[in-house]
């Protein structure tokens, strides 16, 4: 089945002719469930976060005055800024290499998986590797990436574009098959070398699944928690949803601080998610599907 | 596909250039992906602490799993949680998604909010919930006189219904939208026919729909009993594996035990047989996932 096709389908904006005779009782059921279970759980972070401990009697109520102060104090009391900087460094890093390297190995795999043995081994072994979940392999990979004094953020950028590699490469593969080779061989006919062919040809052809793997790789290392709970050694290096963890129990029953922090994770997302939600969605989806 | 084109079959002699582009990246991902796995099978079969000296002790970590009580426990608490949230999750996440592609108004918005809670990091969902539990639902039952409402569940030997919840009402977003890719793949005509030949709104299900979303509903299936039986974060966020260990998880136990109690040989024992477990979810999903195609296509 064609993923283009789902894509489509689902981007498509509403069918006009269908919404002629709207079903008001789903659209009514729909949207009291979400204003109730999803934007109401949003809605009372929000109030929480901006009153004072004070003013918690009834925490859906609209705060007495709002306490813009929660957010300046979480911020330095979670050291914020570097908590950001080092989520946003893994993060950066992960989806420009691992868009790099993870195309250019399913670009070489996929074409010479016919023609060598040797490319179509490199490919399964790749895709059996999806068999093994991280929490399977980290009691030894711990011990392993401390021996190496990768414990860090820097190696845990590295090791995001390692591990990736299994569902991207699979990803890319699926969609380099659609490329026409065709188009490789009138650069090869006009004296490009194999990497200018790559890069000049096939790499800008990729653009939409570049997006779903950023996408994708953008979701994990921001969302992650696993990881740098058990990798992380140095408080300095921390990432976000780690930090989080760790000052749980410094807010103790400041709950007014604890959300306002909360905030601050979820904001970037948030925002996001509001500006690019069509691509986002899509890229999951295409992700999911093929994966 | 033999002599298709020259490109892929013809030249005998590969470039260095393709050989650059693949063998680092897998004598890498050997390195921190393969050797760890491996180690951790060895270290199976070893009665390693993690530090000092070890000796082979054969299948004795694998016997003790199934001998010990917390280890026990953690699966049978994985078991339920993952089958309770796999169907939960599926069956409200179809319903959602029959809604959202029948004729509503609003479409287009109501599905941007179903999907938002599949943006937010599952730790801090736990914490939002750790208050709605906590503080939210006890005080509504206490104004409301509704007494079941007044403890915090997370307390009590029902704690795995609040990480059930949670889990429930972050997974539906994914699955939605998976059903929904599905549901929109189905010709309206086909539902026209079956009208005209007066089948009703549950015989349409079931003959037409059903059947046609067969393949997403199978994607949906094995990521959610993958994803629950490695459920960790939202655990770790609400109840530390507690009461007691009743909410400890596999994957929880295997932290816990594995980095911070002596278990390190144990524990390792422990992922390998959750590993086996996860990959026959996947064999089996390829299995069936390719059956069906095959049928749909012939």
């Amino acid at each position: 089945m064609s993923i283009m096709h789902d894509k489509n389908n689902l981007l498509k904006p509403a069918k006009i002719k269908a919404i002629k005779h709207p079903n008001y009782t789903v659209t009514a059921v729909l949207a009291t469930i979400a204003v109730f279970a999803i934007l109401g759980a949003l809605y009372m972070t929000m109030m929480i976060a901006l009153k004072s401990p004070s003013d918690m009697t009834n925490v859906l109520a609209w705060p007495k005055q709002f306490q813009w102060s929660n957010f300046t104090s979480a911020w330095q009391m979670t050291d914020f800024p570097l908590m950001f900087r080092n989520t946003l460094f893994i993060t950066a890093w992960n989806i420009i290499f691992t868009i790099i390297t993870n195309s250019a190995a399913a670009y070489a795999i996929t074409r010479y998986r016919k023609q060598s043995r040797f490319f179509n081994l490199l490919y399964y072994y790749f895709i059996s590797a999806m068999f093994i979940p991280f929490n399977v392999i980290m009691l030894p990979l711990v011990r392993e990436v401390s021996a190496f004094h990768m414990d860090n953020d820097f190696g845990m950028t590295f090791l995001y574009i390692i591990f990736g590699m299994p569902l991207n490469i699979f990803l890319y593969s699926g969609f380099v098959k659609q490329i026409p080779v065709a188009l490789e061989e009138a650069a090869v006919m006009d004296g490009a070398k194999p990497y200018q062919v790559f890069f000049k040809v096939i790499f800008p052809l990729m653009a939409p699944m570049h997006a779903t793997v950023a996408i994708l790789s953008f979701m994990w290392t921001w969302n992650d928690f696993l990881m740098p709970l058990v990798l992380l050694s140095d408080p300095k290096q921390q990432t976000l949803q780690l930090a989080q963890y760790v000052f749980q129990g410094q807010f103790s029953t400041n709950y007014n601080l604890a959300f306002a922090s909360y905030v601050l994770v979820l904001a970037p997302v948030l925002i996001m998610y509001v500006f690019f939600q069509r691509y986002i969605i899509s890229g999951v989806l295409t992700g999911s599907v093929k994966g | 596909m033999s002599g298709r084109n020259n490109y892929e079959t013809g030249s005998k002699k590969i470039s260095l250039t393709f050989y650059l582009m693949t063998v680092p990246m897998a004598i890498l991902f050997f390195i921190f992906h393969t050797i760890p796995f491996l180690r951790g099978v060895f270290y199976s079969f070893t009665d390693w602490k993690g530090f000092g000296n070890w000796h082979f002790v054969g299948l004795r970590n694998y016997g003790y799993m199934f001998s010990n009580a917390d280890i026990g426990s953690a699966y049978g608490f994985t078991f339920k949680f993952a089958v309770f949230a796999t169907i939960f999750v599926n069956v409200i996440a179809l319903l959602i998604a029959l809604g959202l592609t029948s004729k509503i108004k609003f479409q287009n918005t109501l599905k941007a909010v179903y999907f938002l809670p599949y943006m937010l990091g599952t730790l801090i969902v736990g914490f939002i919930f750790n208050f709605i539990f906590g503080n939210l639902l006890p005080d509504l039952g206490k104004a409301l006189h509704w007494s079941f409402l007044t403890t915090n569940i997370l307390g009590t030997s029902h704690a795995w219904i609040g990480i059930l919840i949670v889990t429930i009402w972050q997974g539906l977003a994914f699955n939605t939208l998976i059903y929904m890719s599905g549901l929109q793949s189905v010709s309206p005509e086909l539902y026209e026919a079956a009208s005209l030949d007066g089948a009703g709104a549950w015989k349409k299900f079931w003959r037409i729909t059903f059947p046609l979303i067969a393949p997403f509903f199978t994607i949906n299936l094995v990521l959610s009993v993958k994803g629950y039986l490695m459920v960790f974060d939202q655990i770790m966020a609400m109840t530390s594996g507690g009461p007691g260990n009743s909410t400890t998880s596999i994957s929880v136990l295997i932290y816990t035990q594995g980095f911070q109690g002596s278990q390190f040989a144990i524990q390792s024992a422990n992922a390998v047989v959750l590993f086996l477990i996860v990959a026959g979810v996947f064999l089996f999903q390829l299995n069936v996932l390719n059956k069906r195609e095959d049928r749909i296509e012939n």
